[in-house]
């Protein structure tokens, strides 16, 4: 929790990582890619203050210590959710498993879930590993990543009729939080792998289901804008839009978030600190402490309240992930929102 | 003006296809060399290792591409440094051959058309989100905005860039054609003005947001690539 100027904010971390990328579990004659992808993620961290940037051998290799004191001691997170991430073709024994984040859900049962994931391209094989891991760790949800490298193929989409069976069978499993994270490749290699029509597609065709779209589909936060207003059931994941922007480019990310809440809307917006990314301490801090600037430019955008950052801080994905929230952190009085609005509607139309 | 210099210029004809911004000002031009003989060196290094094949493919035969065409010009060598797909597709330019040649099997169109061509007016759209917003700002009424022609733009590079792309997407820029036109070329009216604006002012957003985020990665690439040289030394 985070306490601020008498408000009481509940956080709920939306996407956290516990990987090993260290040069140990690399794989002979893949060494370049991962070396690349977490130099990558490397350069990311340099986005937030110079105060919080790690050297790259801890980057690679953080402690369970680590973690805690990050995210729990110091990072004022109540429940984080683990987007468990593979990459089994860079990383021998994966990026961050199911089972590695599983580990420390044992540890902090109250405090952590753990996402599962599936990959299309597995089949049956990985139909049957999603039905073992939904019953061994109660999942609730997946992170899938379309531009994952399997077997010669560079990525995969969410139209693909494969998929269609991946997603009834999370249907069936009782696993609703699908977060899509998309990446630089997708297949065919022509197409724009950025590009969220994919998740449009699923979304209409999974009305049960909820996408979270990871990092606000940057770089096509258009696209996902765009999408996201016609799709109830689509959400605006707040990866890297915090982390990356309010510190580095703070305009930009006042922009960012006004076009957000003018397309997404608060309720559909969900923090999340991408640790080891960065760490979710300065982003809850500054991200309270926030107001968009008072000039023209940003004069048309929705204006964000404290009750609106408590929703992103935490509420929305409590909703979602159906977390207990205790009644100090709730919005005490919620008459004049929309909720409210409908149900005067209802009785008038009775 | 020597070679280099003309080689140079050339460069500041490629435009990052989705950032609609020239490759020598983003500063992935890292080296260009060029010989007593007119042998062109090019080096391209991107903001990450990962950044999308397919785009990173099109900068860099476009790169070639504009060199080609300098007269005084003897071999290019195009090559981009330190990407994930690097090796396929300087390989692939290297033998003059398109995407399909970098990637067989794993790609559909050898030109990138269609991809080129969405970001295409995805810019225009941008480009013209920025001179509405001037305009607007200057005082002007929606009505008087959709009224204006190609003759009425300003002659900066922000409108030059425009009919750039107008050419390149086949959209007539005659000088009484409209100033503003709908991604498919279709001219605005001024009651869908505000309705396209806000969108295209998300549009505009989004590409100066992805070019910021650029423009640091890439800063820091750099300057973590000369602090372990330096350790190195």
């Amino acid at each position: 929790m985070y306490s601020h100027n008498g408000d009481n904010f509940f956080v709920v971390d939306g996407h956290l990582h516990f990987w090993d990328a260290s040069p140990a579990n690399w794989v002979t004659g893949q060494e370049q890619y991962a070396k690349g992808w977490i130099e990558c993620f490397h350069a990311y961290m340099g986005l937030g203050p110079a105060e919080t940037h790690w050297p790259l051998e801890k980057f690679q290799k953080y402690s369970e210590d680590d973690f805690v004191k990050d995210v729990f001691e110091d990072g004022y997170v109540d429940v984080g959710i683990f987007q468990s991430t593979y990459l089994k073709e860079w990383y021998r024994d994966g990026f961050n498993t199911l089972e590695k984040n599983a580990e420390l859900v044992e540890k902090y049962p109250d405090r952590l879930i753990a996402n599962g994931r599936w990959d299309p391209r597995e089949g049956e094989a990985g139909l049957k590993q999603l039905e073992e891991d939904a019953k061994r760790y109660n999942l609730q949800g997946v992170k899938l990543y379309t531009a994952e490298w399997y077997q010669g193929s560079r990525g995969w989409s969410l139209k693909s009729p494969e998929s269609q069976r991946f997603l009834e069978k999370c249907q069936e499993l009782g696993i609703k939080n699908i977060h899509v994270h998309k990446g630089p490749t997708i297949w065919p290699l022509d197409k724009d792998a950025f590009d969220v029509s994919d998740v449009d597609y699923v979304a209409t065709n999974f009305p049960a289901l909820n996408f979270i779209v990871e990092h606000v589909g940057l770089p096509r936060i258009e696209d996902f804008c765009f999408m996201a207003t016609q799709e109830p059931n689509v959400y605006a994941g707040l990866a890297v839009v915090i982390g990356g922007l309010m510190h580095a480019r703070p305009r930009f990310f006042a922009k960012v978030m006004g076009e957000l809440l003018f397309w997404v809307g608060e309720d559909k917006m969900l923090w999340a600190s991408d640790y080891a990314i960065w760490e979710p301490r300065w982003q809850v801090e500054g991200f309270v402490d926030w107001t968009s600037p008072d000039d023209a430019e940003f004069s048309d955008y929705p204006r964000l309240d404290t009750n609106g950052k408590k929703k992103i801080l935490g509420l929305n994905a409590a909703k979602l992930y159906g977390i207990d929230v205790p009644e100090e952190f709730q919005i005490p009085d919620e008459a004049g929102e929309p909720a409210a609005r409908e149900d005067a509607q209802l009785v008038d139309s009775a | 003006m020597n070679v280099r210099a003309r080689v140079l210029e050339a460069l500041s004809e490629v435009h990052d296809p989705e950032l609609d911004e020239p490759i020598t000002s983003l500063g992935f031009v890292t080296s260009c060399k060029v010989s007593r003989g007119g042998d062109v060196a090019i080096l391209l290094r991107l903001p990450t290792p990962q950044c999308a094949p397919n785009f990173a493919y099109l900068m860099a035969a476009d790169a070639r591409n504009v060199v080609r065409r300098l007269p005084e010009v003897g071999r290019i060598d195009v090559r981009l440094e330190d990407h994930y797909t690097g090796e396929e597709i300087n390989a692939a330019i290297a033998r003059g051959e398109g995407f399909t040649g970098a990637f067989p099997g794993e790609t559909d169109d050898d030109q990138l058309g269609a991809l080129r061509e969405l970001f295409q007016r995805k810019a225009l759209v941008a480009r013209q989100a920025r001179l509405c917003e001037a305009l607007l700002a200057d005082g002007l009424t929606p009505e008087q905005v959709t009224a204006r022609r190609v003759a009425d733009l300003p002659d900066d590079s922000g409108a030059r860039r425009c009919l750039e792309l107008r050419d390149q997407l086949g959209i007539g820029r005659e000088p009484d054609a409209p100033a503003f036109v709908a991604p498919n070329g279709e001219p605005l009216a001024a009651d869908e003005l505000t309705l396209w604006l806000q969108k295209a002012r998300l549009v505009r957003t989004s590409l100066d947001v992805n070019g910021s985020i650029c423009r640091s990665l890439l800063e820091i690439r750099s300057r973590r690539g000369a602090e372990l040289e330096e350790v190195g030394a």
